[in-house]
């Protein structure tokens, strides 16, 4: 197949043409003609490298009415990412290599995104021993990152020995940073405004101090450590720490930390949405914290100390968001907005320009799951994984008209920046005009 | 006032004073008559949907919409539906198809009414949800201090206990405040919560300093697995530093009222001598919870008294 698009932006810089042929990028230049091609018009487009996501909830096996690996993937491709990791916690576990292999060959079936499976740390995600790494990394699905996500691996000597096994296999694991002890029936970030909606409180030193305890075991070790979703500004201030003194040591960042705050629970009409007090689209885990957290996650994520945005995207059945606060899953819908929120949050603030998105959104968190092919450059001879964005666009969120199958969108009723025109994997269209091609 | 009563600051000063002065008025009006009944709400059906045991709150509320002619259903959520996990939302509907006009909600999340509030179109009155809020006690509560002491304006209020898991303590902080009263929260810091510095309230640890100071002294029930979770050490510690005992009672100034919600643990939080002291209005709050109810119903349903 090959593709020409037009007069499109490369990392928003100079208009060129993108020639992409064979699964590559085989030119890039000005005016260029190739007779048969599929022209795109990419023009006042911005092109990016296609996103990798560290941290996608697909569901599947098991809660395949919340999302499916195949809606989970058009999801994805809609929010112009190319690669995203399917966490653990299906039903069954991704514990062992039948089951990362089964997740694997949905999404190479559903053909949208590649769907690169991540291993459960410990077995059924029990936190007592480890799964067998060993045999999800030489699997198919080829595993390397492992994450007992939605739980922490809260015990120091399983988290220790965790860390140094998977340095064979040239892994990380990626933490689920929350001491359980600290937050027994915890409902959303501890501070004023749990006090007065009588909500039990989830203190920031519950992250903070599992965070300060793996650096330390990671630089003792030699081994990688991924923490996910990054939520307080202390964490910045550890993590800053840690690199600083030479630790491998990676974080994430969701895009809904980068933009809501726990007054949300409380309700509001920011942004166009309207919410009552106590709806539960707003409860995730690690909870929406303070203005103060905002502002230093943006800040850790421009300097780098936050290597990447990760989703965390997390589809819940109706039954499961309608309901009391306390009886309601945690997690919300991110895929197709996660773009536009960075756009929101790092680039009209002029924090990042679109270079650093593409670090921040493909290139680093490539590199951190030593995915080939997905992370390069927009580049002659690169893999041809690609989106094409209007940045001008803007759009209010409308959870009906989302491919996910849930539709507990955070963002509902919120006017949102840029709008994800075209994704391109290995050179195929998964997205053209806005819409997924299957 | 609002159409829904679901936390004391749904209630501004005009409306709480509005609620105080209807219930007095529901007082003078039933006072010596053979049939405490009014005619107010005869059609209207309120419905009491309770899915934590509360019997003393529920009675409340029943005998109060039974006075003022209401049908009333009550819903417990013990051999119902709820017990085969029908949810939240679909007993709404079904209590909405049934045409309630209000519904009186105790459940032990926290913010549930508001949720209920969302799905129903009647009124929605928050009986106590979670640790959340409890309007209609702190209703009661100020208008016990109001009949007492005559005044809500500038009279200093001690509340006591385990303000950290209190519905009744949130209320009352909020309601006593809007309605210019001053209080100050005791506590052991585990039993404060973090963020309580935001609230209008000052925060004392010492209970011995503040007892001298105060006009009304609120304690609140201090429920035993408390300890085990290591909140405070044993209930004998607890008790010594933060129990109203008779000696505590004899540093209050003259006029100086103890309240207590209900149901009271003896010996722990209160002492029997002060709970039974003429100081102690604990039994005439349980009255005055029914004409308050009565008064909140009445002003949700049947609209402002002429």
């Amino acid at each position: 197949m090959t593709v020409l698009i037009t007069g499109a932006r490369p990392y928003g810089e100079d208009a060129a043409d993108l020639l992409l042929r064979d699964g590559r990028i085989a030119a890039i230049g000005e005016s260029l003609s190739v007779p048969g091609a599929q022209v795109v018009d990419g023009t006042g487009l911005v092109a990016l490298p296609g996103l990798v996501d560290l941290h996608t909830h697909l569901r599947e096996p098991g809660r395949e009415d919340a999302e499916t690996v195949e809606t989970g993937s058009r999801a994805a491709a809609l929010g112009g990412y190319t690669a995203v990791h399917a966490m653990a916690n299906t039903d069954p576990v991704a514990d062992t290599a039948g089951v990362v292999e089964q997740v694997w060959r949905l999404g190479r079936d559903a053909g949208l995104v590649d769907v690169v499976p991540v291993g459960a740390v410990t077995v059924g995600l029990a936190g007592e021993r480890l799964a067998e790494l060993g045999a999800m990394a030489d699997s198919a699905a080829r595993v390397r990152v492992f994450s007992d996500d939605g739980h922490c691996v809260a015990d120091p000597a399983l988290m220790r020995r965790a860390l140094e096994y998977v340095k064979a296999l040239d892994g990380v694991v990626a933490q689920h940073a929350e001491e359980p002890r600290l937050t027994v029936g915890a409902q959303m970030h501890e501070g004023e405004r749990s006090a007065r909606l009588g909500l039990t409180g989830w203190p920031a030193a519950a992250e903070e101090a599992v965070i300060a305890r793996d650096v330390l075991l990671a630089g003792h070790v030699g081994a990688r450590l991924h923490v996910c979703h990054v939520s307080t500004a202390g964490s910045v201030e550890i993590l800053r720490w840690a690199k600083e003194r030479g630790v491998q040591v990676t974080a994430e960042v969701t895009p809904h930390h980068l933009l809501l705050t726990d007054a949300c629970a409380e309700g509001h009409s920011d942004g166009g949405g309207r919410w009552g007090p106590y709806d539960p689209v707003f409860k995730v885990n690690p909870p929406l914290r303070t203005d103060a957290d905002v502002e230093a996650l943006r800040a850790g994520l421009a300097e780098g100390v936050l290597d990447c945005v990760a989703t965390d995207h997390a589809p819940h059945a109706v039954e499961d968001k309608e309901t009391e606060w306390a009886s309601a899953r945690p997690g919300m819908l991110e895929l197709e907005q996660a773009l536009s929120v960075v756009v929101a949050t790092m680039v009209e603030t002029a924090r990042l320009d679109w270079r650093g998105v593409a670090d921040r959104m493909s290139v680093r968190p490539a590199a951190i799951a030593r995915l080939d092919g997905h992370g390069r450059p927009l580049a002659p001879g690169e893999p041809a994984n690609l989106l094409l964005l209007d940045p001008g666009a803007r759009s209010v969120v409308d959870p009906s008209g989302l491919a996910s199958r849930s539709r507990n969108s955070p963002y509902a009723g919120r006017e949102l920046p840029g709008r994800v025109v075209a994704t391109f994997l290995r050179g195929t269209p998964t997205v053209l005009d806005g819409k997924a091609v299957r | 006032m609002k159409r829904h009563l679901l936390e004391a600051a749904d209630l501004d000063r005009a409306d709480a004073t509005l609620v105080l002065d209807t219930a007095a008025q529901i007082d003078a009006a039933l006072a010596g008559r053979e049939v405490k009944k009014l005619p107010t709400l005869r059609g209207r059906t309120v419905v009491n949907l309770f899915y934590e045991d509360s019997t003393r709150t529920r009675i409340s509320f029943e005998l109060a919409a039974k006075r003022l002619s209401a049908d009333v259903l009550n819903f417990s959520a013990k051999g119902s539906s709820v017990s085969k996990g029908e949810s939240l939302k679909d007993t709404a509907l079904t209590l909405e198809a049934m045409g309630s006009d209000a519904v009186v909600v105790r459940h032990s999340a926290s913010g549930a009414p508001h949720r209920l509030a969302t799905w129903v179109r009647g009124s929605v009155v928050n009986a106590g949800d979670g640790t959340h809020e409890h309007p209609t006690q702190a209703l009661l509560d100020a208008y016990t201090i109001r009949s007492r002491l005559g005044r809500l304006e500038g009279v200093r209020v001690a509340v006591v206990g385990d303000v950290l898991h209190s519905r009744v303590a949130r209320s009352n902080v909020r309601l006593l405040s809007t309605l210019g009263a001053e209080v100050t929260l005791v506590a052991p810091p585990t039993l404060l919560p973090v963020g309580v510095g935001s609230w209008p309230a000052e925060v004392s640890y010492d209970l011995d300093a503040v007892l001298p100071k105060v006009d009304v002294v609120m304690m609140l029930r201090v429920q035993a697995e408390r300890m085990t979770a290591s909140f405070f050490p044993s209930a004998r510690e607890y008790s010594r530093r933060y129990g109203l005992d008779a000696r505590r009672m004899g540093v209050l100034s003259d006029d100086a009222i103890v309240m207590h919600p209900g149901p009271m643990n003896r010996g722990m939080e209160i002492a029997a001598e002060v709970a039974d002291s003429a100081r102690s209005t604990i039994v005439e709050q349980v009255g005055n919870g029914v004409s308050v109810r009565m008064a909140v119903l009445y002003l949700l349903l049947g609209g402002a008294p002429s």
